[in-house]
């Protein structure tokens, strides 16, 4: 081959610096003021104060223990219930059904969903509403802890519901491979029942594809800041949402404690990472030992029925959840214990529209900028390395995927001083830079998949024709993954319209998002704009999500190998 | 083409300077200057943006100044102004003394001590120079030059007045109590239905001054730093209330809600029956708005609430100082000021003495319907003043201590 | 219109093929134009490695020593698409996204510009190979040996100067298998091209009719 070896493309350059570069900036300006060094605020010595006063903190062990409790165990009941359910159902029409109820559903941004969720649940909410008080007898909310329970329970309950659509996804991407359906049909023909199958056959082949969401999963739901705030226990909160509070407490020194709790909190996304990995160990060795004990499980209705139940579950709640915003966003009065609002507004749900349509626009802008650098980055990394005859090493993943394994919290202080410096604080460019460091571990992680299991064939085919590399990218590789590449698009995009904090913190406030603009209206007690401006975050990946279904179905309508099979 | 263009801003400009002047006499040269600066620029205005009423007033008072003055301004929508102070302080460390990102802020107390105390904040008295300042009732009110008992020193402009009210639904509670005993003993009879947003939230916090401020054996001490007080002795009736109280709380004092919105949110959904706002106006919009129930009613303790002036400062390395000012003295003309007032906008009181004003912006304030849900100025009863901002840090601890961990 | 009958044909010049540093076997030969030398091997022989070398795709971790030469012009340091040389694989390998024609025309050189004359050109090739009308047709549709046709006429249009063969045959059944065999090796003899083919099967190594060389017994 007549490449340079040795010297790294373009784009993987590009992308260390993109990643690398903040990230540990901003690791930087957290682990300085966390030993006590914050010169504009007189402190210029080392020391561990921050830590002694950190320890100090009324709760903090508590606090600790919810994040790593909640997060681990939303975590591991996220995928129990995805692989469960996938085991027992994949292939049929209830799975597809349920698929298609469950690909929107993540486009729901974490906060919507949370607050669509607490008003399901809460004492004076709208389950309460349908039986009270001809059946409860509670003719005034009753006094129960909950949503805000002390172990946590409502908070986990709604993490699972949120990160089990996506795992959901991550794992219908991962049975898209060839020959899973043959797999299934030979473990029939030897008499070994679905879920046997798809745990000793199925599964150890397509865990690698899904192993790292699920620890994205984890350092997210570890560190959650927006559902821990509206669904979590408040005596004390979790760890996250904490740090935040102390981070901007008009206490400034503050700061220095706050940046020490989240090296903590660094910690404890970690130590949940490790736990994680040390039970992955013992299941793939439980599971290994059973491979070939020739237990075929061929009784499975009552398992298999069980595993439909959390499924149907989440999805049940969810959509109440959506349908309520939806209700809430035109109602202008809805009284304990009605199930319907006494009155109704349009009007000002068009008000909420008009002055909410400039932070749409922007968002759009943001979201699509991002999604676009970020998918085409993606693409031309793993063309460049395709075409080196370079496998995607280790050391690149890591770091492509450091932003997803490290709490947000942990850097986004220190990342901020950075965009200040690099004078790109307050301006769309610097919060689609900043975005792109969150998203671009999304887009790699939907797009190299897909990416790898192109036929090379094909573009050795067109090459050998005499079609350049370009050609050959533009003409043969690119539109044979235009849906793959749709679907990362949306997910790209999904997931700067979700970010909060990045694009407060380096908006400078003078970016204003549908999100920025939600969190900011939830804070005061007009609860048709609150729920108006969280279906407004919808708007944004829903519209994604649906032009990669529509876009391929249309220009493929006649082309039968590019139907999507499943 | 052109020449449409031209006359088209010649007669979108011309009725500007008849307009804004008509009320007032020439400005002095330095004013002018200010004017003449602030034409054109883009003021940031940092400030919470929870409230749709209070966006709407914002909006409409960024719609006269752009039109009078050529001045832009955007409403940067806040969930939690200290974070507004977090950005100007991380700007400062890194070396930002001018372009900053934040033009104005909407701030008080803590907010302001600690922006003061870090060399956040413009150069003092600039807000003297404002030619709306001399009708601010700095006699009456000391509040609007002494926040949280520090001096303003001229860094930040009174914008309104906020007091401590409490709100109850009459429909399910007739008589409120209308002392903090009685508001123990009406806790005690009906578990479950008060609490106070969870400190370091600023209501809930202002919640334990109330009662710290109506207990101390020794009121002077409020007014000096934390420091110079035996703390424990202090606030021993405070917290012997607060032990008091706290099993009888919404959720048994086991959780509480986040900020006054949702607490206001909690007496609409029937979960509460008695609910506070630093607000007076609150009550009456919440309820023009559907967002209460009409039989809600506003009350206040007999001894009187706490009370504070809020403010607009300029940050040390604001991009539109002149433009801010230009701002800043329109939100304290007669115009602005008597439209916060009325209920229907928003019900904020004001920072002027009305009886010194000009007969002409006096009526301005007359015929204003405060309706049943809300207090008049008199209802209202005397203003505690607020303790030294020391005292929230101190307080927010202790609270934490004893009841932020089950 | 070869330079020279010297020159003429692919020459693989002292080619030896390791695999991170276990050599895998070496070639020397000459493949006059129209002849068609068959290399027979067990599947792991490295036949494929030796087609991905002439062809220009290579991976990093095969090395290869030797120069290929066509026609004269020393090919071994150019990227695949300057080469001329023109691949089959065992499957058809149309393009999914395209049309049948849409597929020809992709093949056709950029130096024929008018859009009517590639269309032309595309379907007289089409009818070459009895499939005339088959133009719009989703690839998924036609049947294997169709499909084989299609790919044929579509590494043809691209004029290349050498064919290279990656047991094209082997997916399709006996009966169409001999037919498309005799088309490809008629349409070759008939450009002149020298075929360089690559099989495990004896019947398509006599159906060439040239040279045979056996990898599987090189190596141990």
């Amino acid at each position: 081959m007549p490449k340079t070896e040795g010297l790294p493309d373009v784009p993987t350059v590009l992308v260390i610096t993109l990643l690398a570069g903040p990230v540990l900036a901003g690791l930087a300006g957290t682990v300085l003021p966390a030993f006590g060094y914050l010169p504009v605020l007189g402190h210029d010595a080392f020391s561990g104060d921050p830590f002694r006063k950190l320890s100090s903190m009324p709760g903090l062990t508590t606090s600790a223990a919810l994040s790593f409790g909640t997060g681990i165990t939303a975590s591991l009941m996220s995928l129990a219930i995805v692989l469960v359910f996938t085991a027992g159902w994949a292939g049929t029409n209830t799975f597809r059904r349920l698929t298609r109820f469950l690909s929107p559903l993540l486009s729901v941004p974490h906060a919507a969903a949370a607050i669509g969720l607490a008003f399901l649940i809460a004492p004076s909410g709208f389950l309460a509403r349908l039986v009270s008080p001809w059946a409860t007898g509670w003719t005034r909310p009753p006094d129960i802890l909950i949503p805000g329970d002390p172990y946590g329970l409502a908070m986990t309950f709604g993490l699972v519901a949120k990160e089990v659509p996506f795992l959901f996804l991550m794992t219908l991407a991962a049975l898209n491979r060839p020959h899973v359906q043959d797999y299934l049909k030979a473990g029939a023909s030897l008499g070994y029942g679905r879920m046997a199958t798809f745990f000793k056959i199925v599964l150890p082949q397509i865990y690698p594809l899904i192993r790292l969401p699920v620890l994205a999963v984890i350092a997210y739901a570890t560190s959650v800041v927006d559902v821990a705030v509206i669904l979590g226990p408040t005596t004390p909160q979790p760890l996250a949402p904490r740090l935040v509070g102390w981070m901007n407490d008009p206490d400034l020194s503050l700061r220095l404690m706050a940046s020490a709790g989240a090296l903590l909190q660094l910690l404890v996304s970690a130590g949940a990472l490790l736990v994680y990995l040390t039970l992955e160990l013992l299941a793939g060795y439980c599971l290994r030992a059973r491979f070939a004990n020739g237990h075929r499980h061929p009784h499975e209705i009552p398992a298999r029925s069980f595993s439909l139940l959390p499924m149907l579950l989440i999805v049940i709640t969810m959509s109440l959840s959506l349908v309520l915003l939806g209700i809430w966003s035109l109602a202008k009065s809805w009284w304990y214990p009605a199930s319907l609002p006494q009155a109704w507004s349009l009007a000002r749900m068009l008000d909420g529209l008009k002055s909410g349509g400039e932070s749409l626009g922007v968002t759009l802008v943001i979201a699509c900028g991002a999604a676009v650098v970020a998918t085409a980055l993606t693409l031309w990394l793993l063309e460049a390395r395709g075409n080196a005859g370079r496998r995607e090493t280790g050391r690149l993943k890591a770091l492509i995927f450091l932003p997803l394994l490290l709490p947000q919290i942990g850097f986004l202080f220190g990342l901020q001083m950075f965009f200040l410096l690099a004078g790109l604080s307050g301006k769309l460019t610097g919060v689609l830079l900043a975005h792109l460091i969150f998203v671009f571990p999304y887009a790699f992680l939907a797009l190299s998949d897909p990416w790898g299991r192109l036929d090379p064939r094909y573009a050795k085919a067109a090459r050998s024709i005499g079609a350049s590399r370009a050609r050959v990218f533009f003409r043969i590789q690119l539109p044979l993954l235009l849906r793959p590449v749709l679907v990362t698009f949306a997910v790209a995009a999904a997931v700067s319209t979700g970010q909060y904090l990045p694009t407060l913190m380096i908006g400078a406030g003078r970016v204003v998002t549908v999100t920025t603009e939600s969190v900011a209206l939830a804070s005061g007690g007009d609860r048709q704009i609150a729920a108006l401006y969280a279906l407004l975050q919808l708007v944004v990946p829903l519209a994604g999500f649906t032009l990669a279904a529509l876009v391929p179905a249309l220009v493929f309508r006649n082309r039968a190998a590019m139907r999507l099979e499943r | 083409m052109s020449r449409l263009l031209a006359a088209l801003a010649l007669f979108l400009l011309l009725p500007a300077p008849i307009q804004s002047f008509a009320q007032d006499s020439a400005p002095s040269p330095e004013w002018q200057t200010t004017l003449d600066a602030a034409k054109g620029q883009t003021v940031y205005f940092n400030a919470w943006g929870g409230e749709p009423r209070i966006n709407a007033f914002v909006a409409w008072a960024g719609r006269e100044v752009e039109r009078d003055f050529g001045v832009r301004i955007v409403h940067v929508k806040v969930s939690d102004t200290a974070s507004v102070v977090s950005q100007v302080l991380t700007e400062k460390s890194v070396g930002k003394t001018s372009g900053g990102a934040v033009d104005l802020i909407w701030i008080n107390g803590e907010n302001f001590a600690s922006m003061k105390e870090t060399g956040l904040l413009a150069a003092p008295g600039w807000v003297q120079t404002l030619p709306n300042w001399r009708y601010v009732d700095v006699e009456n009110k000391p509040t609007v030059t002494v926040d949280f008992t520090v001096p303003t020193d001229g860094q930040e402009s009174p914008w309104g007045m906020a007091k401590l009210v409490f709100m109850h639904d009459s429909a399910r509670l007739q008589k409120p109590p209308a002392t903090l005993d009685a508001l123990l003993a009406f806790a005690k009879d009906n578990p479950g239905r008060f609490t106070y947003p969870q400190p370091p939230n600023f209501h809930g916090t202002t919640f334990l001054k109330q009662v710290l401020v109506d207990t101390i054996p020794e009121p002077d001490l409020l007014s000096k730093p934390v420091g110079e007080a035996d703390f424990d002795t202090a606030t021993a009736p405070l917290f012997a209330y607060l032990d008091a109280l706290n099993p009888v709380l919404w959720r048994q004092g086991k959780a509480f809600p986040q900020d006054a919105a949702q607490l206001r949110l909690l007496l609409a959904d029937g979960e509460l029956d008695i609910a506070f706002t630093f607000n007076p106006g609150d009550a009456a919009a919440a309820i023009a708005n559907g967002e209460l129930p009409p039989s809600v009613r506003s009350f206040v303790l007999d001894g009187g609430t706490i009370g504070n002036t809020h403010f607009v400062a300029i940050p040390f390395n604001s991009s539109a100082q002149e433009g801010a000012k230009v701002f800043a003295d329109f939100l304290l003309s007669p115009m602005a000021q008597s439209r916060k007032r009325d209920p229907k906008i928003w019900g904020d009181p004001t920072v002027l003495n009305v009886a010194g004003l000009p007969d002409n912006e006096k009526a301005l304030f007359k015929a204003q319907d405060f309706g049943p849900a809300a207090l008049s100025p008199q209802e209202l009863g005397p203003v505690q003043p607020e303790p030294h901002p020391s005292w929230v840090s101190a307080l927010e601890e202790a609270w934490a201590i004893r009841y932020g961990t089950r | 219109m070869q330079s020279s009958d010297s020159a003429s044909g692919l020459v693989l010049d002292t080619v030896a093929i390791r695999l991170g540093g276990l050599p895998l076997f070496d070639i020397e030969c000459r493949i006059l134009p129209g002849s068609v030398l068959t290399i027979m091997g067990e599947s792991g022989s490295g036949k494929s490695s030796l087609l991905d070398f002439v062809a220009g795709f290579l991976r990093p971790d095969f090395t290869a020593k030797g120069r290929v030469v066509l026609n004269g012009r020393d090919l071994t340091s150019l990227p695949a698409q300057d080469r001329h040389i023109g691949l089959m694989f065992q499957s058809p390998l149309l393009f999914p996204h395209m049309s049948v024609l849409q597929n020809l025309m992709f093949a056709l050189p950029a130096a024929c510009k008018r859009r009517k004359d590639r269309q032309d050109l595309a379907e007289r090739a089409l009818a070459d190979v009895g499939l005339a009308g088959f133009g719009s047709r989703d690839p998924a549709t036609l049947s294997g040996g169709q499909q084989t046709r299609v790919a044929l006429m579509r590494t043809l249009l691209a004029e290349p100067k050498a064919l290279l063969l990656d047991e094209p045959f082997s997916s399709l059944d006996r009966t169409r298998r001999a037919e498309v065999r005799q088309l490809v090796f008629d349409l070759a003899r008939k450009k002149g091209l020298p075929v360089l083919l690559v099989s495990h099967a004896e019947e398509d190594a006599l159906a060439a009719g040239g040279e045979v060389h056996r990898l599987g017994t090189d190596i141990g």
